[in-house]
């Protein structure tokens, strides 16, 4: 993916530049281009411009050079997960405390609902004998090597502001995307694949394209979404009766004639623009190579629980997300929008569990085993929690912000390790409490990244992910 | 990359060169030299935020600087920089005293100490900063050769001193193609060059300013700013109808509405005097914002969030300031407090988010004319009756005498059983059922009445309903009523039975069957009765028809036997409604305790006319009383019958329109200042005002929203003509001479061309705001005429082009890229407005839309529309225009970044539309290209291209040729499959061609639809 930079990313130095031009221009001194040139030279710049996927060192020495997101959409319910409540169970069908709802607002419920115990029993496991849930053995498995954040919070409790706020830092939409600043601040390693890949199963999100967008930086840090049916880049297959030799020969011609004019026109736009194409070429061999999961053993297939390697689904994605990453990716992002269970808590806990325990922990087995754990940060979570009251009937929760549960591992990151806790209900933080904004500040820090100094310039404002917020949590770093 | 190593090298030997270094160190210039380093380095601190600022010093004014702060007024001593305090602690190595702080990570390079020391020895000039002071037009300045333009002396004047000389002008054809695509963002045919050829430039300019296409190119960039979409966004993204304001847009422009104009019917056109339905549709502006519709949503927190983005929206389209800093605290580099940021606010506030159905001229006349024929009527049955004055009062005041009092109920508590609704209860006790509704609700009040004897279901008119309402989305239907008492001390609510249910009207009865898998259950649409009569199913239904639709109804329902509701008991009443689409938007609920009561047949409008003093009755009022009485009287049957006659024939719009309505004075909402921008912490109360640092209200305006946007594109603003200017330019040059279109602030740089700005902005004001003006003035400039080749020393010195010694080159825009392959092969579908049409969107991006979408890809002539008609679907942004960098709309974009990606590549060659186009251009290539392959190339070259192709060129492409025709006649390709998609299925061919050739053309036209100089403007 390479290409010139956008006006954008010069401008920058082409304010200082024109500042320094006018200086001389109005001392009286008659300066020639040749003075442009200097300066363009002191300021790090030449008149070809750097590809703005290029590689770049980050503000530290980092611990994690690559991200796994498994963002769990539609908000997974803690305490049938993660953060057992033995309190709740015992006052299960009871209403809360009064003091527990002062100044509370539930997105459906009448905050005086009754208390509904959790669904699953809980089990310890590990060397740090980690509480998960029933629902989840294969994340138990990988207890040790996983850090539980009982202590999240949220600013949004409806679903597409809250994924828009976990991905971008706002509620507003337009800003740039966890990846895209990752992509911003740290380049692209992948040869023949996009820096940053998406890949969706279940139904599509709340929050839509803008979940993975590049916002107001330019669209290129932006995610690209590999697809599980049809064409896994989208255009990527040739029109009906062209083959692959018809698509070299036209590009061999495209290029040439694209040379001729680059000769006689000198717009580097057109060099890039023949980097484009053949790296379009490329990706038609090497998406579909990515995508073909019949090179991988059978053992592999199963530890992931894929069934048919052919058919889309979470775990098929974490395998994806696997080769992706092993592929130089930078940010790989899966969502499964799933998880909304306002009824049908059991059923859906269930399924939603089937689909994602196994598959979610084989992937940081997978990536331990080929070394890749260490400087890889993994995320599992959604974008809130679940009310401890119950919704309609005895089957369901509502959204709940002020307490929920994600886990993280790798990269830096402590193992084996639960951080901060919530009451007895589970409807608020006790201890340690971890903002969205400081879980991406903390992000951002294993990555080398200082969430104070990663700025783009918009409307003369030098925008964060994490806006004015944001501390880095050195509890959850090892 | 040949190229590339001819530039290093020149650079190279530009470096050798060197360049001289000044001598003498003249005063720094305040506004390019200081001012941004204040902006930048200091002014989070000692800026315009009180609030935020340290050490009670601000640097950002000069009475500021010079007062000082908490120590003392030696921060800045005019004609002293080295016993300033300023320099002092610039110049201090220990960090505990340096400024600016380490820990802000802005610290200052030696040169900016040595300009800020300079510049207090000079005596610290200040100079307010250039952009809120009204542009001059500096005199043009003198050149050699001497310019006839005024764009080229500007242009020309500061080449010198970079090292630069204009570029020869392009080839005429090339500059015909490169003036087609900016005026009307299509491409020119061989006529259409051969026209310029004969023509000229200067009649073809005028040409294609007039042509309906131009307006469909330049909506496209208001349309960015406007966050233009055809669907509401979040995750229920459903489709709006709002394309009629896109049509607006579009026909404004081509009729060339003067651009303060053109804002302040977007802003404000509903309430210009007899404001007509255009001026109402225009004010779709501002509805452009996001509309949240997740099921339990609170409204009035995402009311506030398109809010925000109004005036996010205003500040980047028209003012040329980045207003949203503001919205959380006082602004720390441009001189927008807090308190003025709500200001600004207070002014959007009082508003309806009001949506109506948008007529068609023809149906207008028609509708004017029921209404001209109503009035004769009206005016025969007053003449045929002189008595008739006195008779309608005194059937008046019986009326008023025979009506009950009602008690309206406040609401305690307010929901629905499925959590999905937050209804409100607003003044009057009115309940609003918006956002995202369920179709039930129930309402908890605790009257403490006695004896009360019915209950009183008013249907009412809301302006955040469509058409004004009662029904939330149209004509409204109502279930079923149920009440429920909970005694003291009790948690269970008593049923209690509703009887003996009227209303002041309902429609015929109609019996639709029941649902096949219940045959037996009643079904049943009009009759008050089903109201009460526990079937859900059964509905009470009042539509009075066509053009009397939306007034307010009421039913009146008994309680068995009185009931008596003393303190601490609560009654609760439930409304089911038998679905969605059928709500009442506003509804209000009563008690009476007098013996007996009914809505009595007369329309609730004229009761509820009754019910206000005479003297301070509306027209509407007025008309509704005589209307009520009319129906009363048997002799005037027949005519009462010709006039509902009449009523029946209003005509079914064909589209709707968010649009903006003011809220009568009795209702206007009060603006509070949000604490950090959240909207459940608000401050004091705030007057509507605008900001301190920029022009007053333009003197007479009215203080409301027509005075605001009389006040944003006043003759006195500083900004609005240079920003609408910068705009043209950018669409033109790629680059707005002020480079950040949307923030004209402290922080963005003072433009190099800035006099050459200021120019155009008066001449743009001292022509009547006229855009077409202006495009005129820009492309009849030599400086547009330029060449766009750059010698390699010319890029050396200036890649990005930014001193304009050469013609634009770039992409082109998404819009651009996609009607060019559509015009160049002949698909294309030119058509004025109309209804936005859906693009092919591969399955694998329509299956992951959240709750799923309904789409079907347009066939026929429709799939080849322009791109301005494309329907864009906010959360499923076009996969084709997003790869050419389309902004979704869910916020302003005033500047598109340009992209260059391997998607992009993909979607060029083999996006559907795209293929469908090289394979028409493959037929019409053999029907009109000449008789060889040879004229063929040159022809089609040309056509893609705006050249003809040299002789390396022609060549290269007809190997390709060749070689292509040989695989297909070797068996390698498919000739059908190639050409057509379809191994079955001939190509159209043109007399004399084979499918081979059809096919083998395909593969060429792919090719050159794919040309870097095809995709560009150049």
């Amino acid at each position: 993916m390479t290409a010139f930079p956008s006006p954008e990313l010069l401008r920058d130095a082409q304010a200082k530049l024109l500042r320094r031009r006018w200086f001389f221009r109005d001392c009286g001194v008659a300066i020639a281009g040749m003075a442009a040139a200097t300066l363009l030279e002191k300021e790090g710049l030449t008149a070809s411009a750097p590809n703005p996927l290029a590689p770049r060192a980050p503000h530290y020495a980092p611990k994690a050079k690559r991200v796994i997101s498994m963002f769990q959409a539609g908000a997974p319910s803690h305490l049938e997960l993660f953060d057992f409540k033995p309190e709740l169970a015992k006052r299960s069908g009871s209403l809360p405390p009064a003091e527990l709802l002062a100044g509370y607002r539930a997105a459906f419920i009448n905050p005086k609902s009754t208390l509904l115990g959790p669904k699953f029993a809980f089990r310890k496991s590990g060397r740090s004998g980690l509480e998960t849930s029933e629902l989840l053995p294969h994340i138990g498995s990988i207890a040790d090597d996983i850090c539980v954040i009982r202590s999240m919070q949220t600013d949004a409790v409806n679903h597409a502001p809250a994924q828009i706020l976990m991905n971008t830092g706002s509620q507003q939409f337009g800003r740039p995307s966890f990846g895209a600043w990752t992509l911003y601040g740290l380049g692209s390693e992948a040869e023949n694949l996009p820096g940053y890949v998406v890949l969706t199963s279940a139904t599509g999100t709340s929050g839509g394209a803008s979940n993975y967008g590049a916002g107001f930086l330019p669209t290129l840090y932006g995610g690209i979404p590999l697809r599980g049916t049809g064409d896994p880049v989208l255009y990527l297959t040739n029109p009906k009766g062209i083959d692959r030799e018809a698509q070299r020969l036209s590009l061999d011609t495209l290029n040439r004639l694209n040379e001729l004019a680059l000769d006689a026109v000198g717009d580097p736009e057109i060099a890039s623009r023949i980097q484009s194409y053949e790296m379009s070429y490329r990706l038609q061999s090497s998406a579909p190579e990515l995508m073909n999961l019949s090179g991988e053993p059978k053992a592999v297939l199963d530890r992931y629980g894929i069934t048919d390697p052919a058919q889309p689904s979470y775990a098929r994605n974490c395998l994806l997300a696997r080769r992706l990453l092993e592929r130089g990716v930078r940010f790989v992002q899966l969502f499964h929008e799933a998880w909304d269970t306002h009824g049908d808590l059991v059923n859906r806990m269930r399924k939603n569990a089937a689909d994602t325990d196994q598959a979610s922990a084989a992937l940081v087995l997978d990536l331990k085993e080929r070394g890749l754990l260490d400087d890889t940060l993994v995320t599992w979570g959604g974008e809130f929690g679940r009310t401890p009251m119950n919704q309609g009937g005895s089957d369901g929760r509502d959204h709940h912000n002020r307490a929920f549960s994600m886990w993280v591992a790798g990269g830096g990151f402590k193992a084996g390790h639960v951080h901060g806790a919530t009451d007895d209900f589970g409807f608020n933080c006790v201890a340690d409490p971890v903002h969205v904004h400081d879980l991406n500040a903390t992000l951002l820090h294993l990555l080398g990244l200082d969430h104070l100094r990663l700025t783009a310039r918009h409307q003369g404002r030098d925008f964060r992910l994490t806006d004015v917020h944001g501390h880095v949590v050195q509890g959850l770093i090892a | 990359m040949h190229c590339i190593r001819v530039v290093a090298t020149s650079l190279v030997a530009f470096v050798l060169a060197g360049g001289a270094l000044p001598a003498a160190e003249p005063t720094p210039d305040f506004e390019r030299e200081i001012q941004p380093i204040l902006a930048e380095h200091c002014s989070a601190c000692h800026g315009v935020d009180g609030a935020s600022r340290q050490a009670g010093l601000r640097l950002d004014t000069r009475d500021g600087a010079l007062a000082g702060g908490d120590s003392g007024p030696t921060a800045i001593l005019p004609g002293k920089g080295a016993e300033s305090l300023v320099v002092n602690r610039i110049r201090s190595t220990d960090p505990t005293t340096v400024m600016p702080p380490p820990e802000t990570q802005k610290p200052l390079s030696d040169v900016q100490k040595a300009l800020l020391e300079r510049w207090i020895d000079a005596g610290a000039p200040y100079a307010p900063h250039w952009a809120f002071v009204s542009p001059k037009q500096a005199p043009v300045p003198e050149v050699s050769p001497p310019a006839a333009h005024p764009i080229d002396a500007f242009v020309r004047a500061k080449l010198p001193a970079v090292g630069l000389e204009p570029s020869p002008p392009a080839d005429p054809e090339i500059l015909c193609r490169r003036l087609w695509l900016d005026l009307v963002g299509l491409p020119p045919s061989a006529d259409d060059v051969a026209a310029y050829l004969r023509d000229g430039h200067d009649a073809t300019v005028d040409t294609l300013l007039a042509s309906d296409r131009y307006g469909e190119k330049w909506a496209r960039h208001w349309l960015d700013l406007a966050r233009y979409s055809d669907t509401n966004g979040y995750e229920k993204d459903s489709p709006r109808e709002q394309w009629a304001w896109r049509d607006w847009v579009i026909g404004a422009i081509n009729r060339d509405l003067p651009y303060d104009r053109f804002v302040i019917e977007q802003v404000a056109g509903d309430l210009l005097p007899n404001a007509t339905q255009d001026q109402i549709v225009a004010t779709g502006f501002l509805r452009n914002s996001m509309l949240n519709e997740e099921g339990a949503i609170i409204p009035e927190e995402f009311r506030m969030v398109e809010m925000f983005d109004r005036i996010d929206c205003l500040g980047k389209a028209v003012l040329g300031i980045s207003a949203q800093c503001a919205q959380c605290h006082t602004h720390k580099f441009d001189p927008l407090t807090h308190d003025e940021y709500y200001g600004l606010f207070a002014f959007l506030n009082n508003t309806h988010e009001a949506r109506s159905s948008v007529y068609t001229p023809a149906q207008l006349e028609q509708i004017g004319s029921i209404r001209a024929r109503v009035a004769e009527a009206e005016a025969a049955l007053k003449a045929s009756r002189p008595t008739w004055e006195a008779e309608m009062n005194a059937w008046a005041e019986g009326v008023k005498a025979g009506l009950v009092s009602w008690t309206a109920l406040e609401a305690i508590e307010l929901g629905s059983v499925g959590g999905l609704n937050h209804p409100t209860q607003e003044e009057e006790r009115v309940i609003l059922t918006l956002g995202m509704h369920g179709p039930e609700i129930f309402v908890v009040t605790e009257p403490k009445l006695t004896g009360v004897t019915a209950l009183r279901l008013e249907a009412l008119l809301h302006g955040d309903l469509f058409q004004f309402g009662p029904g939330r989305h149209g004509p409204w239907a109502l279930g079923e009523v149920e009440a429920f008492v909970q005694r003291p001390g009790s948690e269970a609510w008593e049923k209690v039975t509703l009887v003996d249910p009227s209303a002041d009207f309902s429609e015929p009865e109609s019996a639709p069957p029941p649902p096949a898998d219940k045959p037996n259950e009643k079904r049943s649409i009009g009759p008050v009765a089903n109201l009460v009569d526990g079937n859900h199913g059964t509905w009470w239904k009042a539509d009075r028809g066509p053009g009397r639709r939306h007034q307010p109804s009421a039913a009146v329902l008994r309680f068995e036997k009185p009931l008596d509701l003393p303190a601490g008991t609560k009654l609760k009443i439930a409304l089911h409604w038998p679905g969605t689409p059928s709500l009442i938007g506003a509804t209000r609920l009563s008690l009476s305790t007098a013996p007996s009561p009914t809505a009595p047949p007369i329309d609730h409008a004229c009761i509820l006319a009754l019910a206000i003093p005479a003297e301070v009755r509306t027209d509407a009022d007025r008309a509704a009383i005589f209307e009520a009485w009319r129906k009363t009287v048997p002799e005037l049957k027949t005519a009462e019958d010709s006039i509902a006659a009449l009523y029946q024939q209003w005509p079914q719009a064909p589209t709707t329109i968010l649009h903006l309505a003011e809220r009568d004075q009795t209702h206007a909402r009060a603006t509070r200042r949000l604490d950090r921008g959240n909207w459940m912490q608000p401050l004091e109360t705030i007057p509507p005002h605008v900001p301190a640092a920029l022009h007053p209200l333009p003197a007479g305006a009215p203080a409301n929203r027509l005075g605001f946007a009389m006040w944003l594109v006043s003759p006195d603003s500083p900004l609005a003509a240079r920003v609408a200017v910068n705009r043209a330019w950018q669409a033109i040059f790629g680059q707005g001479l002020a480079e950040v279109p949307d923030d004209f602030g402290t922080r963005s740089p003072v433009p190099f061309q800035r006099d050459l700005l200021d120019w155009l902005a008066v001449s743009f004001q001292e022509r009547g705001w006229s855009q077409k003006h202006l495009i005129r003035e820009i492309v009849t400039s030599d400086t547009y005429k330029q060449s766009s080749r750059a010698a390699p020393h010319t890029l050396a010195i200036d890649p990005t082009n930014r001193f304009l010694a050469r013609g634009p080159r770039f992409r082109a825009d998404a819009e651009v890229v996609r009607d060019l392959a559509l015009a160049v092969s002949g698909l294309v579908t030119q058509r004025l407005g109309g209804p936005g049409v859906m693009a092919p969107v591969p399955q694998n991006v329509l299956d992951y839309n959240y709750g799923g979408v309904s789409w079907k890809a347009a066939e026929g002539p429709e799939r080849y529309r322009q791109s301005v008609y494309l329907h864009r679907k906010r959360s499923m942004p076009d996969p084709l225009l997003s790869a050419f960098d389309a902004p979704n709309g869910d916020i302003a974009c005033a500047r598109r970044l340009r992209s260059n990606t391997p998607l992009a590549a993909l979607a060029g060659l083999n996006e559907p539309v795209f293929v469908e186009a090289a394979r028409a251009l493959a037929l019409k290539t053999l029907r009109d290209g000449g008789v060889d392959d040879e004229t063929r190339i040159r022809h089609a070259f040309r056509a893609c291209t705006g050249r003809l192709p040299n002789g390396d060129e022609t060549a290269t492409l007809l190997a390709f040729l060749d070689t292509s025709r040989r695989r297909i006649g070797d068996g390698w390709l498919d000739a059908r499959e190639v050409a057509t998609g379809s191994l079955g299925t001939l190509p159209a061919l043109p007399p004399g061609a084979t499918p081979q050739d059809a096919a083998a053309w395909t593969l060429v036209a792919r090719v050159l639809l794919n040309l870097d100089e095809t995709v560009s403007k150049h």
